[in-house]
């Protein structure tokens, strides 16, 4: 196994030198757009759009620099300003780990734009949107890009500020914004963790610079280190929607459709797993409890994911429950170490593709009924929109890992390494692959097959081009990517130095016919086939039947929603009711009680004062015989 | 032998001290006020007399000053009360009261 | 020797407002437009005082002046700034021309779009001239470097407050102001009394701080007079269970005040913790540190649940005060340089985060005439740059990474987790139960906007127009200060770290910043 190159000052100019570009650009755009407000409605899209193309091409330069050095250079720091004098100097990290986020952000965020031109056209507020997107981006490639954990927090957040700021878009409907406060507050349970961790960090080792970190990671005892790992798996998991914190991700979908595909799908729910990649020092080691907690919180995040999605009628949502189940993927391949980081990010970027590509299909296929999105309420529909149909047929079929599309070969990679480091995790997944070719079959065959069962006025239709061109691109990339980033083991060599990776003669071949691979296409087959008897060839009712209690369970999220209401919404609620109580009546009864008590006595003393002359006399004559006898009493004066 | 004096201020101041409690006529508690001062008066200038020194005659002196100032404020005041009420009481004059 | 500076910056305000006062009735107008001017030319004179800070002579204090008071008892009217108090001043000089455009009309009789008055009409010449007495006061209380005058200064500010809240107020102001004045008179009297027994123990016939300094060696006695000041200061900052003023008083004053008062008032008490209790009794400063700590952690958490379960929209921002002065005496406290530092820079920051909530609320008010949050609803929908300063407001009232507020936060709690001074694992633990209060913060500033500005439109807020010229005025400085700041706190820290690297030397903490330095140099 190979360590990670050292990260080294980048000096020479070039494009790396500027890379902070990649940020500015669109963080302008949205600048632009808010500050000028109304003036720039008519072209304030465009302006989104170009702010977004303009960092994808910076990206593309600095991939081509980055990758025109020797590997043992390949780890770029560039200095930017002194943010907290002492503690924290903001920089810019480009290495092939960030670098390959900041493809997939801007790559894929462009086209999302794009799509968004044509979904948001009848939208007053499309430039509010296309500002809103931008700010993500930019926030979005400060965190990938940050070299400290400062700098990866502020863009942590900020991506979360967008999120917020975008499933509540429509912030009229109620719905919406109890949507988007749910998620940047269960965001922030996570953010405690990372927040805490990084307190761990910078007293152990005064520094929060990932170049400083790596080397001294040695140094601490193990269970700071595993404590560290253990709190910043709290933030990725809030972020990326794992167990427990999932139950944000399912509501998120309140938001418009290109939102959901950006960022709930291809790019900000992957920052957990990028946070676990980066933060490799403290997970390093597999099978210790970090990486292990890691694996398992992967594992069970991807099987409760295709359970939810299984019973969702909502295609959103069901789409939502296969990306919590991917990342839960994607999670597990990070908890297993340097040999499966290679396929979890390998696995994030073909699922940004054609989850996005869904996602957005899904738009399309919303755009021409109307914005319905039961698809009870759907069938039919590849007759009316063959393109979609065509487009989501390939994110679908690299999905469930259909041989040498994507999905088959990023999957399949972490299935198999799983199964060689952690058989139990591993075979678990095998069974969540099983399950996944079930509830994305359903979606397809109630979608796009089976006889019509819209609404009344619904008049299908295909979408226009500008939306469904990155449709296009995006299926591209969901069937050859996999293939080319996982055979002769490109990308693994290409993270190498960011992330480790097993020495030359080492390297993994890539088995097309092993136990694994095999188990899960067979189960994949028969999930696919189950599908097909109940949702292709038997009716599909307009009316969800009522279905048994697992199908209650999986409908219901699992319960996790009733659960935090009866752990922590109602207790809370209550909390806040005798705090305020106290507060009203305790504190304040105190002290106003205090204030009552003097006014009230001496409201009593005052009746001393009679008014009759001869009784004051008489009580000046009691105290001087009074003071006269105390002092005889004393004696000797 | 000024023990008796002292006896004499002490009776005198007494009665004073009674008179000025019981009594309702404003007048009548007034010289039972100069009553009392006179009873110190005698006290002070027996215990100067004891004493050998002369500053007891003098606060006498003093005192007697004051006396004569506050019997014409009060005097005055007691005419005015008596003008606008009719009565000379000390009791129908508890307004000030609360 | 003695530096003109800081005279001037008082002297301009007082004079400006004698003029104020002075004016012949019915010129409302130009009393308005003349405090303006005055206050911005405090703010050039304060700015440019703040630029040739760095350069300035003196040891700790810059621009120090003194002159005899009170030669009898050795008071001086003596002056100075260090880092600390140079960020104050500036933050006062800031806030308090923001806050004459704020209360433009708040004394002319405030009515709602519909008609219904919601403030009386009152004498417009008294309150602009009140608000410049205040700003001397403040810039006063700040830059003494005496203590019988920083006492002076610190009971006097009351007066000019006390009648903007108790006369310009809402419908229970005078309740409010009576319970303002008390609290803070009866912290007040504690206070003369540790000061004068700080003059009689230290028997050097002077009240000059600096020679104040380290005198008083006496565990005992320390504790004694620490009790004083602390407890002046801790219900001036305010503390649990101190606190239950600062709801009322903020809820009753008119926004601007009520800006004053949080932003820069209430920061006196924890300045004087950092400057007085720390500095002047070390042993019992220490002594003392778990069970403020403690009392700060209960603030922070206290603080946040209680503002969560609020309905009146300035109440509930008065709260989440509550629990930031928790972070900031929980910084000053836990005696490292980071904390410190963190805690200074969050009186600032907490200044301008605070009272862009504040004002954003009341122009929020302002146009409704309820300060109760169920009575709005869907605002974004109607004024959109009304709603967005204030979501950006509230924002950096839950410290969200990027502004100003984060920076300030974070340096606390890490500071205190990282804490060398105490052995023991206690001031950990408090970081850790304090981030709790991050999760929280989220919960009441969301829920806020989630009631007031999004959802359906209420049908008395259609009719709300959204900022005008004056209001963006207001809300713009305020927000890009906001903003520089979370990226760029550099300069605020670079002035700061000294003067606490200064009041670390005088607890006689171990401070491994001071050792690294020793090192460098």
């Amino acid at each position: 196994m190979e360590s990670p190159v050292e990260i080294v000052q980048h000096t020479a100019g070039g494009v790396i030198g500027v890379s902070w570009l990649m940020i500015a650009l669109p963080l302008l755009g949205a600048a632009i757009l808010l500050i000028l407000g109304r003036v720039t409605n008519r072209w304030g899209h465009l302006l989104g759009v170009a702010m977004s193309l303009a960092s994808f091409v910076v990206a593309v330069l600095a991939f081509f620099e980055l990758i025109g050095l020797p590997e043992a250079q390949r780890r770029q720091a560039v200095h930017l300003w002194e943010f907290i004098p002492g503690m924290v100097d903001m920089g810019l990290l480009i290495d092939p780990l960030s670098i390959s986020f900041a493809l997939l952000i801007t790559g894929v965020g462009s086209l999302i734009h794009i799509y968004s031109i044509g979904y948001m056209a009848h939208d007053s507020d499309r430039r509010r949107f296309f500002a809103y997107l931008n700010l993500f981006v930019a926030a979005m490639l400060l965190l990938v890009l940050a070299d400290n954990y400062v700098g990866l927090f502020i863009g942590w957040e900020g991506v979360g500020l967008a999120s917020y700021l975008l499933i509540g878009f429509w912030q009229f409907k109620p719905s919406a914004a109890v949507a988007a406060k749910k998620a940047f507050v269960v965001n922030r349970v996570g953010d405690f963790g990372l927040l805490v961790g990084m307190f761990i960090i910078w007293t152990s080792f005064g520094t929060f610079a990932f170049a400083d970190l790596g080397a001294q990671v040695g140094t601490a005892s193990q269970g700071t280190v595993t404590a560290i790992g253990l709190l910043l798996l709290l933030g990725a998991c809030g972020k990326s929607a794992q167990l427990p914190l999932q139950s944000w991700l399912l509501d998120a979908m309140e938001g418009p459709t290109p939102v959901s595909a950006l960022i709930h799908a291809a790019t900000m729910v992957t920052a957990g797993v990028y946070l676990v990649v980066r933060s490799g020092a403290f997970f390093f080691e597999p099978g210790s409890p970090q990486a292990l907690a890691v694996a398992i919180v992967g594992a069970a995040t991807l099987l409760a994911g295709a359970i939810i999605g299984c019973a969702k009628d909502d295609i959103k949502k069901g789409l939502a429950g296969s990306t919590m189940s991917q990342i839960g993927y994607m999670m597990l391949g990070a908890g297993l170490g340097p040999a499966g980081y290679a396929f979890a990010i390998g696995h994030l970027i073909t699922h940004g593709f054609f989850k996005a590509d869904m996602f957005l299909g899904a738009g399309s296929v919303m755009h021409g009924m109307n914005d319905e999105v039961d698809m009870r309420k759907y069938g039919g529909l590849r007759k009316y929109m063959p393109l979609t149909f065509a487009t989501f047929m390939v994110g679908y079929l690299a999905i469930i890992g259909f041989p040498l599309l994507s999905g088959y070969f990023t999957k399949d990679g972490i299935i198999e390494t799983a199964v060689h480091e952690q058989p139990v995790l591993g075979w678990l997944a095998v069974l969540g692959a099983g399950i996944t070719g079930f509830y994305m079959s359903r979606m397809v065959f109630m979608t796009f097959f089976g006889e019509k069962r819209w609404a009344e006025d619904a008049h299908p239709h295909e979408s226009p081009k500008v939306m469904t061109i990155p449709l296009i691109v995006l299926s591209i990339g969901s069937v050859f990517l996999g293939g080319y980033l996982i055979l002769s083991n490109r990308l693994m060599v290409f993270l190498g130095p960011a992330t480790g990776r097993p020495s030359d003669a080492n390297l993994p071949e890539f088995h097309f016919a092993s136990t694994p691979g095999l188990t899960t296409l067979a189960l994949v087959a028969v999930g696919a086939g189950f599908a097909w008897m109940r949702y292709g060839k038997a009716t599909v009712p307009v009316v969800a039947p009522r279905g048994s209690f697992l199908t209650t369970f999986a409908r219901r999220d699992l319960y996790g929603d009733a659960l935090n209401e009866s752990l922590f919404m109602r207790p809370g609620q209550w909390l806040t009711r005798i705090a305020v109580f106290f507060d009203n009546r305790g504190i304040d009864g105190v002290v106003n009680g205090l204030a009552a008590g003097i006014g009230g006595t001496s409201g009593r003393l005052r009746r001393i004062q009679t008014g009759f002359a001869r009784t004051y006399a008489l009580s000046i004559l009691i105290g001087a015989a009074l003071l006269t006898g105390a002092l005889l009493l004393v004696g000797n004066i | 032998m000024t023990a008796h004096y002292l006896v004499l201020s002490g009776l005198l101041f007494a009665i004073g001290a009674l008179g000025v409690l019981i009594r309702r006529n404003a007048i009548v508690v007034f010289m039972c006020v100069e009553l009392m001062l006179n009873a110190c008066n005698l006290a002070f200038v027996t215990f100067a007399r004891q004493h050998g020194n002369l500053e007891g005659q003098i606060i006498a002196f003093f005192v007697m000053v004051v006396a004569a100032a506050e019997v014409v404020v009060g005097l005055a005041i007691i005419v005015t009360i008596f003008r606008t009420r009719r009565s000379a009481s000390v009791d129908d004059a508890n307004l000030l009261k609360y | 020797m003695s530096s003109l500076w800081l005279p001037i910056l008082m002297a301009v305000p007082v004079l400006g407002a004698i003029v104020v006062a002075l004016l012949p009735k019915g010129s409302d107008k130009a009393a308005k437009q003349l405090t303006l001017a005055v206050s911005l030319v405090v703010l050039v004179l304060t700015l440019v005082m703040a630029f040739q800070f760095p350069s300035a002579s003196g040891e700790r204090f810059k621009f120090e002046a003194v002159y005899d008071w009170i030669p009898s008892f050795g008071v001086h009217f003596g002056v100075g700034v260090d880092g600390i108090a140079l960020v104050l001043i500036a933050l006062s000089a800031v806030l308090v021309p923001i806050v004459v455009l704020a209360s433009w009309h708040d004394a002319d009789g405030v009515r709602t779009a519909d008609g219904t008055l919601i403030t009386p009409k009152r004498s417009v010449k008294t309150y602009f001239s009140l608000l410049l007495v205040l700003e001397a006061m403040m810039i006063g209380v700040f830059a003494a470097t005496d203590i019988f005058l920083f006492y002076v200064f610190f009971e006097a500010m009351l007066i000019p407050m006390y009648f903007m809240i108790g006369s310009y107020g809402g419908a229970q102001r005078s309740y409010a102001a009576v319970k303002f004045l008390l609290y803070s008179l009866f912290g007040g009297l504690l206070m003369l009394v540790a000061v004068i027994g700080l003059y009689v123990v230290a028997g050097k016939g002077t009240f000059m701080f600096p020679e104040l300094v380290g005198v008083i060696q006496d565990p005992a006695t320390q504790k004694w007079l620490f009790a004083g000041f602390f407890i002046a200061f801790a219900i001036k900052a305010p503390l649990w269970p101190v606190h239950t003023w600062l709801p009322d008083a903020a809820a009753q004053a008119p926004a601007g005040a009520a800006v004053l008062l949080v932003g820069v008032l209430d920061k006196v008490g924890t300045f004087g913790m950092l400057r007085f209790c720390l500095e002047l009794f070390p042993e019992a400063a220490k002594a003392f540190t778990m069970p403020i700590v403690v009392l700060a952690v209960i603030s922070i958490i206290y603080g946040a649940i209680v503002a969560i379960g609020q309905t009146d929209m300035k109440r509930l921002i008065a709260y989440t005060s509550i629990s930031h002065f928790g972070f900031i005496v929980m910084g000053v406290f836990a005696m490292s340089q980071v904390s410190q530092a963190g805690a200074t820079l969050y009186m600032v920051n907490h200044g301008f985060a605070t009272g862009a909530l504040f004002l954003a609320a009341g122009f929020l008010i302002a146009r409704r005439g309820s300060p109760h949050i169920a009575d709005y609803g869907g605002v974004q929908k109607v004024a959109p740059l009304l709603a967005g300063y204030f979501l950006i407001a509230g924002l950096a009232g839950l410290s969200l990474p990027g502004l100003s507020s984060f920076v300030s936060e974070f340096m606390v709690m890490v500071g205190t987790y990282s804490s060398p001074a105490f052995g023991s694992g206690a001031l950990t633990v408090a970081a850790i139960v304090s981030a709790v209060a991050v999760i929280l913060a989220a919960v009441y500033i969301l829920w806020m906007v989630q009631r007031a500005l999004n959802g359906p439109t209420a049908e008395p807020v259609k009719a709300f127009k959204d900022l005008n010229v004056r209001e963006v005025a207001v809300l713009a400085p305020l927000v890009a200060l906001i903003i520089g700041f979370g990226f760029f706190p550099k300069p605020l820290l670079d002035v700061i770290n000294p003067a606490v690297t200064q009041t670390l030397v005088n607890v006689k903490v171990d401070n491994p910043a001071i050792a690294e330095k020793g090192a460098g140099q």
